[in-house]
């Protein structure tokens, strides 16, 4: 099967379920903003997801989404580094116009997983979990408020958006370009939008965490 | 007038494929900085032949930057510290008086050490002959211009040709990938239209042996395009990843 057995393929697979994230992440995001403009409509939107079938269809589709993405991820990266060799050369330079972020996509994946075990832990676990078990979820807003206004909580979830944010700034324009969609003219401006769409959902996400800390410093 | 310079050369010795290599240093005084690269290099040959040395084996041919052999990763950089130029092509003025110059071979799965800085590039001549061409029954020779080509789409795969399979791209991948090297031989007969007919099997060919011989995956650093000799531009990748998803969608 060739999205397994060519390298291509195998980038075809991590640009779609890469990309299919970038969307969720755009979705997600802007139900949070909700959370600031107003607080009930918040609890609104946590009670019509709930633990109802799309939003468990959804839950099961994006879990698959995430492990295709992780496994395919140590796949290419075990094969990447088998493929440059047994000796390392002894003197590495940077070059002109390599981003940092596309060098470090594992190392910062892998913070986004970590990341992504606490948010589990702080939300999901209260609410859906719950829900699914039969019993009755947690307040969003409560969640949000208590989580948030502890200062390392709020630190956390911040160093956890600083790495979404560069995994993204390559993401976006590598998951096009893996997809064939780019040349001479679009490169620029591809690149250009993934600094826009990481940029974008990251200050979405931050700014409810930034706006519930500081609230729960006044309070 | 000419003026000299004093270096250190630290060189990566190596006796054979599977021997264990090792860096030597070396010392060369006056050294003129209107010499090549190379060319310092025959001076230090001499050097060692003089003092009953074995000399340090290193892959070059034309000299002039168009046959792709000067195989050399100098500095952290292949082809050394200048852009869009070939190791033959690059001088001593690039470098000051006291400088330590660090010369390793291409290092790359696919491209196993010979001897010293020479590497086997033979992978990227398979990938060629897996598919790099357009089959043509050589009968009369068709006039020049009688298919017409859009002049942007020549220059894409004249700009794309340009590329003379040095390896360089390989080299300078963390991932070992020689994606840009392909997408150039790919791209400058895609791009034409007496490449287009067999443009799909060509692309599942050549990939395929990409792959079997154990070249990396592309992430897309561009490592690759900031290290080519002939500039040979990151987007030919695209093409590349465009030609083969279509030739597999439509099987
Ligand atoms: C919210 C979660 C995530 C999103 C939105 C996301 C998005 C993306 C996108 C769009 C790409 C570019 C695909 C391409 O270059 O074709 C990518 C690449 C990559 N991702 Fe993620 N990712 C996420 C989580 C993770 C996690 C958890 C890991 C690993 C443990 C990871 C590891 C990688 C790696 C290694 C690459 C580079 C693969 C390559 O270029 O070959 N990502 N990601
Ligand atoms: S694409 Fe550039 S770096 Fe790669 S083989 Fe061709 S000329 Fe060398
Ligand atoms: S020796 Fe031919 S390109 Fe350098």
């Amino acid at each position: 099967m060739w999205l397994f057995n060519s390298s291509v393929g195998r980038k075809f697979v991590m640009s779609i379920t890469g990309a299919s994230l970038v969307l969720f992440l755009l979705f997600h995001a802007s139900m949070n903003l909700v959370a600031i403009i107003s607080p009930e409509g918040y609890e609104w939107i946590c009670e019509m997801l709930g633990a109802n079938w799309y939003a468990l269809v959804g839950t099961a589709g994006l879990g698959f989404l995430v492990f295709v993405h992780i496994v395919y991820a140590f796949i290419l990266s075990i094969q990447n580094y088998r493929a440059r060799g047994t000796e390392r050369y002894a003197v590495v330079e940077r070059q002109d116009g390599v981003e940092w972020a596309s060098k470090n996509m594992l190392a910062l994946g892998l913070i986004i997983v970590l990341g992504l075990c606490m948010h589990l832990a702080h939300f999901w676990a209260k609410m859906q979990l719950v829900e699914i078990l039969g019993e009755e979820p947690a307040s969003g807003m409560e969640l949000i408020r208590m989580t948030f206004s502890k200062w390392y909580w709020a630190a956390l979830y911040m160093v956890w958006l600083g790495a979404l944010w560069f995994h993204l700034t390559h993401g976006v324009w590598s998951a096009l370009h893996s997809l064939g969609l780019n040349n001479n003219i679009w490169m620029p401006r591809i690149k250009c939008l993934s600094n826009i769409v990481a940029t974008l959902v990251v200050l979405m996400f931050a700014s409810v965490v930034v706006y519930y800390f500081c609230m729960g410093c006044c309070a | 007038m000419e003026k000299t310079i004093n270096i250190t050369l630290k060189v990566w010795r190596q006796a054979g494929p599977k021997a264990k290599g090792g860096f030597e240093t070396y010392q060369l005084d006056n050294i003129s900085t209107d010499s090549s690269f190379l060319e310092m290099l025959d001076v230090l040959n001499e050097k060692l032949v003089s003092e009953r040395k074995e000399p340090v084996v290193f892959d070059h041919d034309c000299r002039e930057g168009i046959c792709g052999m000067c195989s050399l990763y100098i500095n952290g950089h292949p082809h050394g510290p200048d852009s869009a130029i070939t190791t033959c092509q690059l001088h001593m003025r690039k470098f000051k008086n006291g400088d330590t110059i660090t010369v390793e071979p291409w290092r790359s799965n696919a491209f196993p050490v010979i001897k010293d800085l020479m590497v086997d590039r033979r992978a990227y001549d398979k990938i060629m002959q897996a598919g790099g061409f357009v089959s043509v029954n050589t009968g009369g020779v068709p006039d020049a211009n009688a298919i017409p080509i859009p002049k942007k789409d020549a220059d894409e795969a004249m700009d794309a040709a340009s590329c003379i399979g040095c390896g360089a791209c390989a080299a300078a991948c963390k991932n070992g990938s020689a994606m840009l090297f392909v997408a150039a031989k790919v791209s400058q007969l895609a791009l034409l239209p007496q490449g287009k007919v067999e443009a799909a099997r060509r692309v599942k060919a050549m990939l395929g042996k990409m792959d079997e011989l154990g070249f990396g995956n592309c992430t897309n650093t561009g490592a690759c395009a900031a290290e080519c000799p002939k500039s040979v531009s990151l987007s030919n990748i695209a093409r590349l990843n465009r030609e083969y998803i279509c030739a597999k969608f439509k099987d």
